[in-house]
């Protein structure tokens, strides 16, 4: 007993005494953020360990908002020296950066995501466009026959796809997607269903007359059980996917890159009636394809040349072998971004260029 | 004689109704035993369904597909390691870039394949870690500079999902990973019979990686081993002072009561919640490093202590009270006679409650998430405060990552930890039928 409460105590000695070292000096650079960029940041960060002589950096995922949260949370080593975000920094949250001494933020854009609707092989196909996408999923949806705005709004009524649009078939509305703690949901509720809403006059003019309400309309999912929370987990979307012909998943296009063999995505058309488009991976690049997002990652300047191995890395990440058309990253389902914006990032990184938010 | 004795008649058991309870009651003994068993069936399925998918899913991730390449290891690309000294050569070859290598090989076996986009495409067939391979190949012995050596380089994970017959070839061109001309290249190198499956040792060995086929279960394994040294450590001494204190020592008082409900609580409270309290305390407050083993053991000690003061004050209890009452009749102080008499003999138990905290501990996400553990590290982690995961945590990221491949990964990652939890709980059934006693 004697022994084990000695060795308890040289413990807790041991340490407080390496406490102190930690804070002061780390060799390894430290990235959080968020779980869709996660898959490319981890593949830069190893090649980066196995190609320099720098250790291998260290990734966490946890999310946009809560990676932003701790990348904004101090200056020292005992936080994190860049943060990954499916979506861009917002103004309150640069702002929360400013208050707790984070100035100096380098944005980098490495490229894009498209959000995918797709369904079992067995699944009949369908053509979906944005205002299908709202009509089926949001949560109070313009009354039948009527133009929407404030007062003809109804509870969401319909129950099967050909109800929302009678080119579709008769099937009911089984959605798999990402729960709202998710920047894969907010991206999707942004593009997809606030896209939808805007088709109707009467709800975009409440964007100019009442945002606040628009927002919370034009955004709101439905929860009556035809859109289920299906877990940060793509994957899992995939296997239920799979198993029940009826449901439609939402997830990133890596996922469907790796399992087009097993599920069929859905072409998506921006306006009702226009071309639908199937999501490749070059309707995603040029932007044609109406569900697709921006990925970037954020550097705190003041680490720069404290951690070493911070301005290779994103020397790394910049480089055509990484993010350009033929990189490793598009192995790994990451799209793109045109090669001139890729080389002025490329530039910016290297500089060492403030964020600038317009 | 009185009234009642007159009036009492024997049980007639020969008489119809009697009969008929009797049947009813036997019946009912009957329905019972069927409804036990159908549980324990029932349980039994469920486990077998469980183990079975795992260990079929699972044993795949034990082996890894090989191509056999000749390499030329050729003087111009790789330098003369005659015409310089031994740290110039180590540094040539760690500059070298080994995909030339590679090509070189690949172009020896397919010459037809001329454009540079597509050679890419052929040079995708081997794995990314081919090129460490030959880097240490060539830094073991520098005398193979200038020949040509057939070396068995790993596959890529789309390579190995076909040949593992994961990936249909009678599947549309555009729906699969691997295309028609790769899989024209596949079966030319089988008929070649340069493809081959291996049992993959890289993979008991090898921290994490974003590439299936070079990811490794050694990292978390450390991980979880340095994260339970630390939980012992302090949940072991501070539970069992702490029992001994409660059953031996302490008064029964209004106090201890509380204390009692509120440890029994506590082994009730989940997990997350004491993630919090580690994320607030020992990082907040104490500034200790992130994603440190270190920080896991502490938090995971809070988790397991109720459990081993629990079971310590069970197994106190269960020493027979002549016991001490022998030792204090022989004149031993109270001291003596609970760390003399009383504890050894509660030693079993107390051992038994022990590791089934240690086990719980080491099946744990979820604490370990609020406090940086659950992140991609590749190097293995030499002491508690470098960064780790643990074996929980790496199944966890493997089920969540896109690859195909990381399937099988993820299912040989649960067999392991299911090992070393059977392992755990055998060596704890073995302490008690060693060292229990009976009175």
């Amino acid at each position: 007993m004697k022994k084990f409460a000695a060795a308890a105590a040289l413990l807790t000695a041991a340490t407080l005494g390496t406490t102190g070292a930690e804070a002061q000096s780390r060799d390894q650079i430290r990235i959080v953020g968020s779980s869709t960029v996660f898959p490319f940041a981890t593949a830069v960060a190893e090649e980066f360990g196995r190609t320099t002589s720098f250790k291998t950096p260290i990734v966490e995922s946890t999310g946009s908002g809560g990676g932003l949260k701790l990348f904004c949370s101090g200056v020292g080593t005992n936080h994190p020296d860049i943060t990954n975000a499916s979506r861009r920094i917002k103004k309150s949250e640069v702002e929360l950066c400013a208050k707790n001494g984070v100035a100096g933020i380098v944005e980098v854009k490495i490229g894009y995501d498209g959000i995918v609707l797709a369904a079992s092989k067995d699944a009949a196909p369908m053509q979906l466009s944005l205002r299908d996408l709202y009509l089926a999923l949001a949560a109070k949806v313009p009354a039948p026959g009527t133009d929407g705005g404030e007062g003809n709004l109804v509870d969401n009524p319909y129950k099967t796809w050909n109800q929302v649009n009678a080119a579709l078939p008769n099937k009911p509305i089984v959605v798999l997607g990402p729960p709202p703690t998710s920047g894969t949901r907010d991206a999707f509720n942004e593009l997809a269903i606030e896209g939808g809403c805007k088709t109707f006059p009467a709800m975009k003019a409440m964007k100019k007359s009442n945002k606040k309400a628009y927002k919370a309309l034009c955004r709101g999912i439905r929860e009556d059980g035809a859109y289920t929370e299906a877990g940060e987990n793509d994957n899992l979307i995939v296997q239920k996917l799979q198993t029940n012909s009826e449901a439609v998943g939402i997830f990133g296009f890596s996922f469907l890159d790796q399992n087009g063999d097993v599920i069929q995505a859905f072409p998506i058309a921006k306006k009702e009636g226009g071309d639908s488009q199937a999501p490749t991976f070059e309707a995603i690049a040029d932007g044609s394809y109406p569900i697709s997002r921006s990925l970037f990652f954020y550097v705190k300047k003041a680490h720069v040349d404290v951690v070493p191995g911070i301005r290779e890395y994103l020397a790394e990440f910049t480089s055509d072998k990484a993010a350009g058309d033929f990189g490793y990253l598009a192995d790994r389902g990451l799209i793109p971004l045109p090669a001139e914006d890729r080389a002025k990032y490329e530039q910016a990184a290297s500089a060492l260029e403030n964020l600038v938010l317009d | 004689m009185s009234k009642e004795t007159t009036e009492f008649k024997p049980t007639d058991w020969q008489s119809p109704e009697m009969k008929a309870r009797i049947k009813r009651r036997y019946r009912k003994e009957k329905s019972f035993r069927v409804m036990g068993f159908t549980a324990v069936i029932i349980a039994a399925l469920f486990l077998v369904t469980l183990l079975g998918k795992i260990s079929s899913d699972g044993i795949y991730g034990f082996f890894q597909t090989s191509i056999d390449l000749d390499v030329p290891f050729s003087e111009a690309v790789i330098g003369n390691p005659r015409d310089m000294d031994a740290d110039a050569f180590e540094q040539q070859v760690m500059r070298t870039n080994m995909l030339r290598l590679i090509n070189d090989a690949l172009v020896k076996e397919f010459p037809e394949v001329k454009s540079r986009r597509d050679r890419r495409e052929l040079i995708r067939m081997v794995s990314s870690g081919a090129r460490a391979q030959l880097r240490d190949m060539l830094l073991a012995d520098p005398s193979i500079v200038g020949t040509t050596q057939r070396v068995r380089l790993l596959a890529s994970d789309d390579i190995d999902q076909v040949r593992k017959g994961k990936i249909n070839p009678e599947e549309a061109e555009a729906n699969r990973k691997v295309k028609d001309r790769e899989l024209a290249w596949y079966n030319k190198l089988v008929e070649e019979d340069r493809i081959s499956l291996n049992f993959h040792t890289a993979f008991l060995t090898h921290g994490d990686s974003r590439d299936p086929e070079m990811a490794g279960i050694w990292g978390a394994t450390v991980g979880s081993a340095l994260t339970l040294v630390v939980t012992l450590a302090i949940a072991f001494p501070i539970g069992v002072l702490a029992a001994i204190y409660l059953e031996e020592f302490a008064p029964k008082n209004r106090l201890t009561d509380l204390i009692e409900v509120n440890i029994n609580n506590l082994a009730a409270v989940p997990s997350i919640v004491f993630g919090l309290l580690g994320l607030a305390v020992f990082l907040g407050v104490m500034h200790l490093p992130r994603s440190a083993p270190l920080v896991g053991g502490l938090t995971l000690a809070l988790m397991t202590l109720p459990t081993i003061i629990i079971a310590s004050r069970a197994s106190i209890k269960a020493v027979p009270p002549s016991i001490r009452d022998a030792a204090r009749g022989l004149g031993a102080s109270p001291m003596q006679v609970v760390f003399h008499h009383v504890v050894p003999l509660a030693m079993p138990g107390i051992l038994t409650g022990t590791i089934i905290g240690m086990a719980q501990a080491l099946g744990e996400t979820a604490p370990l998430l609020m406090i940086g553990m659950v992140a991609f590290i590749v190097d293995i982690p030499g002491g508690v405060t470098d960064a780790a995961t643990a074996l929980p945590v790496q199944i966890f990221l493997w089920a969540d990552s896109p690859e195909r491949a990381f399937v099988e990964k993820t299912s040989a990652a649960i067999m392991v930890l299911l090992f070393f939890l059977i392992m755990m709980n055998g060596l704890a059934i073995w302490l008690r039928q060693k060292f229990e006693r009976q009175w």
